[in-house]
C-alpha cells in the first residue's frame, strides 16, 4: 500500500505537525518507503507465531501501591508558562 | 410504528476510579479535594523523560473484580498509547489497554424491577475491563481568556467496565449500574462516590424495528454521573431516536452529552478525527504478567459475593428473590441483617429482613444516614424481633418501642428493647383473665354493636374488637381477643 498526499496531511494534522510547502511530497516518498519494508516483512509466513508487543522477553516490575512524591508544585510551576491559583493556565479549550 | 415496534438496545461502559493510596503509574497520591497540582508530580505532568511504573494496588484490583463477575484473568495483557491532544492530559496520550485487556468476558445478575411492585432476572455479559488513566480537570472560568488546568486527578487509575449490547430498557441500565456499582463497593475497589466522579457511566443507545436482527445506529451518551440521569439521557435518547427515524431521518453516529436542566441529550461539536487514536502498543511499559498463583491468592481473599450471599439468604432463610436481592445492595447492610439473624436466631430470619427492609430502612432514609451510623444496632434490632416472636408485643406495640430504641430511650444495650417495654408498661397482655374483663367491659358499653353483630352484621365484630384492643391500650393479645370475644358472643 502507498499513502496519498492528503493522508500524509491528516497524520500530520492529528500529530500536530505543521508542513512547510514541498515537505509533504518529501514525507510521502519517506513513509512510502516505510510501508514498502512493512509489505516486504508481511510476506513471511507467520502462521503460529506469537505476537510481540515489545522487543524484549520481559513482564512489567510493579511497584507496591504507596504514595512516595510528596507535592513539588511550587519547582514545577516555576518553569511552566502559566500559572494562577496553582492551576496551569493554557489557552482556551472548550467543548 | 408505535413505540412498541421499537427494540431499545443499551450497552454501558463504566468508568471506576480504583481506590489505591498513589496512582497508576506514578507514587502520587490520589486523595480526592487536595490543593490543585499539589499531587500531580513529574510522570502526571509528563515531564520529559519520565516513565512509568505500574502500581500492583491497581492490578489486584482488577483481578479481584474479574474473579468476582467469573470472567477470565488474562495470564498477559498489555499497554496501549491511545493518542489525542487536550491539555488535561498532557503526555499527548492515554496510556490504557487496547487489543489485550487484563478482564475478559464475564457476567452479572440482576433483579430489574418491573414496574408493577415485582422483579424478574436478566443476565448481561460483560465484553471486557481494562486498565487505564484518569485525566486531569479543565477549568473553565475566566481566567483572562484561558483555561485552568489541575492535572491531580490525571494518573488516577481507572478500570473501565465495557457490557455487550445486552440491555433493552432505561431500567435494565439502571439496574445493570446498581449492580456494578454495588459490587465494585463490595470487593472493595471503588468507593463509588459518584458526585466525586468515582463512577462515571456512558451509555450507548440505539433502536431498531422489533425482530431486525442487524443493530441501529447508535449515539454515545458522555459522563452521567447519577442514575437518575442516566435513566433520563436514556429515556429521553430513544424517544429522540425514534422520532428521527419516523420521520424519515437517519441516526448519525454521535457522542452526545445530557443537559440535566434541560432533560435533552446534545451532540458535541463533532470533532472530526476525534476517534483517530491511533493505538499502539506503549513502548514504556513490559507485558503485564499475572501468574495463577496470584489469582488465587486473590480468590481466597474474596469476602462472599452478593449473588451467592443471595442465593444463601433465599436457601437457608426462606427469603425471596427480590428481598434476598435488596438484602444484599450493600455488604453493610447484609453485615447488619447477618448480626440480626445471628442474634434473633434462624428462625426469625423472615421478620428480621422485614424490619430491615421496612422500619429501619425508612427510617434511616427520612434521617438521610448510612446504616452503620444507626442509632438502633443489629443486636437490638433482633431483641425487638425476639420479642414479637415470643408474644410480649405485638406487631403494632413493637413499631412504637421501635420508635423509642430510635430515641435511645432504651440505652445503647442489645437488650433496650426489654427496658422500654419495661419502663413503658408494654408488654401484652395475654392472661384469659383479664381480657375478658376487658371483653366484659366493652360488650357493655357498646350494646348497638353487639346487637348488630346478632342480626349478622360482620363488621360489627372487627369494631368489637377494635374497642377491645383500645382499651387495653394496645397491649392485649389480638389473636386471643378474636378468640375470647367470639366465644362470648356466640
Amino acid at each position: 500500500m502507498s499513502l496519498s498526499l492528503d493522508e500524509v496531511r491528516h497524520i500530520a494534522k492529528l500529530a500536530r505537525l505543521e508542513l512547510a510547502a514541498g515537505d509533504a511530497e518529501a514525507t510521502q516518498a519517506k513513509l512510502n518507503g516505510i510501508f514498502g519494508l512493512i509489505e516486504e516483512m508481511q510476506a513471511v509466513d507467520t502462521d503460529g507465531v506469537e505476537p510481540m508487543s515489545h522487543p524484549q522477553e520481559l513482564a512489567q516490575r510493579l511497584r507496591d501501591d504507596a504514595v512516595s512524591e510528596s507535592d513539588r508544585r511550587a519547582a514545577y510551576q516555576a518553569v511552566a508558562p502559566q500559572t494562577e491559583a496553582g492551576l496551569y493556565l493554557v489557552p482556551k479549550v472548550i467543548e | 410504528m408505535s413505540r412498541t415496534d421499537w427494540e431499545v438496545v443499551i450497552g454501558l461502559e463504566i468508568h471506576t476510579q480504583l481506590n489505591t493510596q498513589s496512582k497508576i503509574f506514578s507514587g502520587a497520591s490520589t486523595a480526592f479535594g487536595a490543593e490543585p497540582n499539589a499531587q500531580a508530580c513529574a510522570v502526571d505532568i509528563a515531564l520529559p523523560g519520565v516513565l512509568p511504573v505500574l502500581n500492583k494496588g491497581a492490578v489486584e484490583r482488577a483481578i479481584r473484580f474479574g474473579l468476582a463477575i467469573g470472567a477470565t484473568v488474562a495470564p498477559k495483557s498489555i499497554f496501549a498509547r491511545k493518542n489525542y491532544f487536550y491539555p488535561d492530559l498532557p503526555k499527548g496520550y492515554q496510556i490504557s489497554q487496547y487489543e489485550l485487556p487484563v478482564v475478559q468476558g464475564g457476567q452479572i445478575t440482576l433483579q430489574v424491577p418491573d414496574g408493577k411492585g415485582g422483579a424478574y432476572e436478566k443476565v448481561v455479559n460483560l465484553t471486557r475491563a481494562h486498565l487505564e488513566e484518569d485525566a486531569g480537570k479543565s477549568l473553565h472560568e475566566d481566567f483572562h481568556g484561558m483555561t485552568g488546568i489541575d492535572l491531580n486527578r490525571a494518573g488516577t487509575p481507572l478500570l473501565e467496565i465495557v457490557s455487550e449490547p445486552d440491555m433493552r430498557s432505561s431500567a435494565e441500565a439502571v439496574a445493570y449500574a446498581k449492580a456494578l456499582h454495588a459490587l465494585v463497593r463490595w470487593i472493595d475497589i471503588c468507593d463509588g462516590n459518584m458526585q466525586e466522579g468515582s463512577f462515571r457511566c456512558d451509555a450507548n443507545v440505539s433502536v431498531r424495528p422489533r425482530g431486525q436482527a442487524e443493530f441501529g445506529t447508535r449515539r454515545e451518551i458522555k459522563n452521567l454521573n447519577s442514575f437518575r440521569f442516566l435513566q433520563q439521557a436514556i429515556d429521553y435518547e430513544i424517544q429522540w431516536q425514534i422520532e428521527l427515524i419516523e420521520d424519515g431521518g437517519k441516526v448519525q453516529q454521535a457522542t452526545v452529552l445530557f443537559d440535566a436542566d434541560t432533560g435533552e441529550t446534545r451532540a458535541m461539536r463533532s470533532k472530526e478525527d476525534a476517534h483517530d487514536y491511533r493505538y499502539f502498543p506503549d513502548p514504556d511499559l513490559l507485558p503485564l504478567v499475572i501468574d495463577s498463583a496470584w489469582i488465587e491468592r486473590v480468590r481466597g481473599e474474596l469476602p462472599e459475593l452478593p449473588e451467592a450471599l443471595s442465593a444463601r439468604f433465599q436457601g437457608e432463610y426462606g427469603l425471596s428473590a427480590y428481598d434476598a436481592t435488596t438484602l444484599t445492595a450493600s455488604r453493610e447492610v447484609a453485615q447488619f441483617y447477618l448480626d440480626t439473624v445471628a442474634a434473633a436466631g434462624t428462625a426469625n430470619a423472615k421478620t428480621c429482613a422485614n424490619w430491615v427492609m421496612g422500619d429501619l430502612a425508612a427510617r434511616l432514609n427520612k434521617a438521610e444516614l448510612d446504616i452503620t451510623a444507626s442509632p438502633v444496632s443489629a443486636l437490638q434490632l433482633a431483641g425487638l424481633v425476639q420479642r414479637i416472636a415470643d408474644n410480649t408485643i405485638s406487631n403494632a406495640i413493637a413499631k412504637k418501642v421501635f420508635e423509642a430504641l430510635w430515641n435511645k430511650e432504651g440505652g445503647d444495650d442489645a437488650n433496650a428493647a426489654d427496658t422500654v417495654i419495661e419502663a413503658q408498661g408494654l408488654k401484652q397482655v395475654t392472661d384469659s383473665g383479664a381480657i375478658e374483663a376487658i371483653i366484659d367491659e366493652v360488650l357493655a358499653a357498646n350494646q348497638k354493636s353487639v346487637e348488630e353483630f346478632r342480626a349478622g352484621k360482620e363488621k360489627a365484630f372487627n369494631a368489637l374488637v377494635g374497642q377491645c384492643m383500645k382499651a387495653s391500650k394496645g397491649k392485649a393479645n389480638p389473636a386471643q381477643v378474636n378468640e375470647l370475644l367470639k366465644k362470648k358472643l356466640g
